[in-house]
């Protein structure tokens, strides 16, 4: 598929996209915002709604998302550098948590972020907040250092062509990310470090199991406008 | 696919997207995902709570010269891991278990059959070969045990299983599947300990057929 796509954008002459994706409106406008070093984007997507101009709202995408975007389409380096600077210290974070010390947990920061440069083709914020995607990759990583067995992944959905990907989705997803983080923000200590505990690979099924303290009806409720139209999508294409 | 209609637990899938599952269900989680745009929609759902998590996470300074050493590296040519396709009833992930090889079936008596695919000390997986109307036989297990079928379906005490559907078999559950009329049944199986396979194999003789 990634060779049909490719095609596509050779077809219509434009030499300058090295990815399989077409440029298309939102990476014009992760363009402009680059080019123009203004800041950014804002994380507050309820004012930026309010906002006059742009169709909707593409202005409160995140930075991360944007300077995402850029690398994915364009190879951007100084966009690439924002991620590092972003996600490496975080990364760091909860990766020495787990017990490594500094030096090892490094290297696995430095091969997650080598990751999203070589993979960002595979980045698609329809389905993925940019820190989900990264999410996943370093628990890939940091399993894969543990197990001579790569971690089983699922099958990679063969999703139609696109010609433009639907702003719209991704702005909304971005959004609702955004107050999911929100929502665990306002947890009580307790919970939070439950959530940490359970997201970051420190709790087994059965204690998950037992923990009643783990908000997975706030996770759910959170976020399931994305998953309805998630599925939505992937009826709409026939894959179920 | 819209058959579907047994799904992976929540906290299996948490303890999945987190990566503390150990890999034998691991294996059967991200083939069940395979086959089932639900349960894939719930994991993008755990996964945004991960990347909240991370994103949210208190910041850790790093080495100097670690950013400088991994842009050293953007054009450094690196090697793609080999991707596995499905193939016939098998799933990416099984296909990837098995080196993209057809399974390598050992008889375990009454027509049915068993291929390891992986095991170590939290668990094995195996794929399961049972002729239709033959029961899977019994079998004790300790812990957790996840049953996804791939081809036919069977039905025990608690169901009825078809193709995509997982069986989720905690401690307790003594239970009997027996595979459907129509053709055999193929099942990938996890469990965290050795089955007992009481009725055809003595226990002495397990270590020899690694069951
Ligand atoms: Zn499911």
């Amino acid at each position: 598929m990634r060779g049909e796509k490719k095609q596509k954008t050779e077809e219509k002459g434009d030499p300058k996209a090295p990815s399989h994706r077409k440029p298309n409106m939102l990476t014009s406008l992760s363009d402009q915002l680059l080019a123009a070093d203004a800041p950014l984007a804002t994380v507050d997507g309820d004012t930026a709604n309010q906002r006059e101009g742009e169709s909707v709202g593409q202005e409160s995408l995140t930075d991360q998302t944007v300077w995402m975007l850029a690398v994915r389409d364009h190879r951007d380096r100084q966009a690439f550098g924002r991620l590092f600077d972003y996600f490496a210290p975080r990364l760091k974070g909860v990766i020495c948590r787990s017990g490594l010390p500094p030096s090892q947990a490094e290297d696995i920061v430095q091969d997650v972020m080598l990751t999203v440069w070589r993979k960002a083709a595979m980045f698609d914020p329809e389905r993925a907040q940019v820190s989900a995607w990264i999410y996943q990759i370093a628990r890939n990583k940091q399993i894969d250092t543990l197990r001579k067995e790569k971690r089983p992944v699922p099958e990679e959905l063969k999703l139609p062509e696109e010609t433009q990907e639907d702003a719209a989705q991704v702005l909304a997803l971005d959004q609702e990310t955004q107050k999911l983080r929100v929502a665990l923000g306002r947890l009580k200590p307790a919970q939070r470090e439950m959530v940490e505990k359970a997201y970051l690979g420190e709790l087994t099924h059965a204690d998950i199991r037992e923990q009643t303290g783990l908000p997975l009806g706030t996770i759910k409720s959170r976020i399931r406008l994305g998953l309805e139209r998630l599925r939505h999508e992937l009826k709409e294409q026939g894959l179920t | 696919m819209t058959s579907v209609s047994h799904h992976i637990p929540d906290h299996i899938m948490v303890a999945y997207v987190a990566g503390s599952l150990p890999h034998a269900y691991s294996l059967v989680v991200a083939s069940h995902l395979s086959m089932c745009d639900r349960c894939r929609t719930r994991v993008a759902a755990h996964e945004a709570v991960g990347g909240s998590v991370l994103d949210s996470y208190a910041t850790q300074d790093v080495s100097g010269d670690l950013r400088q050493r991994v842009f050293d590296q953007l054009d450094d040519p690196f090697e793609e891991a080999p991707r596995f396709e499905r193939s016939g009833i098998f799933p990416a992930p099984v296909m990837e278990a098995l080196g993209g090889l057809p399974p390598k079936w050992t008889p375990l008596g009454m027509g049915v059959r068993q291929s390891i695919l992986s095991e170590d000390d939290q668990g094995t997986v195996r794929l399961l070969y049972i002729p239709s109307g033959q029961a899977v036989p019994d079998h004790g297990h300790n812990g957790l045990e996840l049953t996804l079928v791939l081809q036919g379906a069977f039905r025990d005490e608690t169901g009825y299983f078809g193709v995509g559907d997982v069986e989720v078999a905690d401690d307790d559950l003594e239970h009997t599947p027996i595979a459907d009329d129509g053709m055999p049944c193929i099942c990938l199986a996890a469990t965290d300990a050795a089955l007992r396979f009481r009725s055809f194999v003595p226990r002495l003789l397990q270590p020899i057929f690694r069951i």
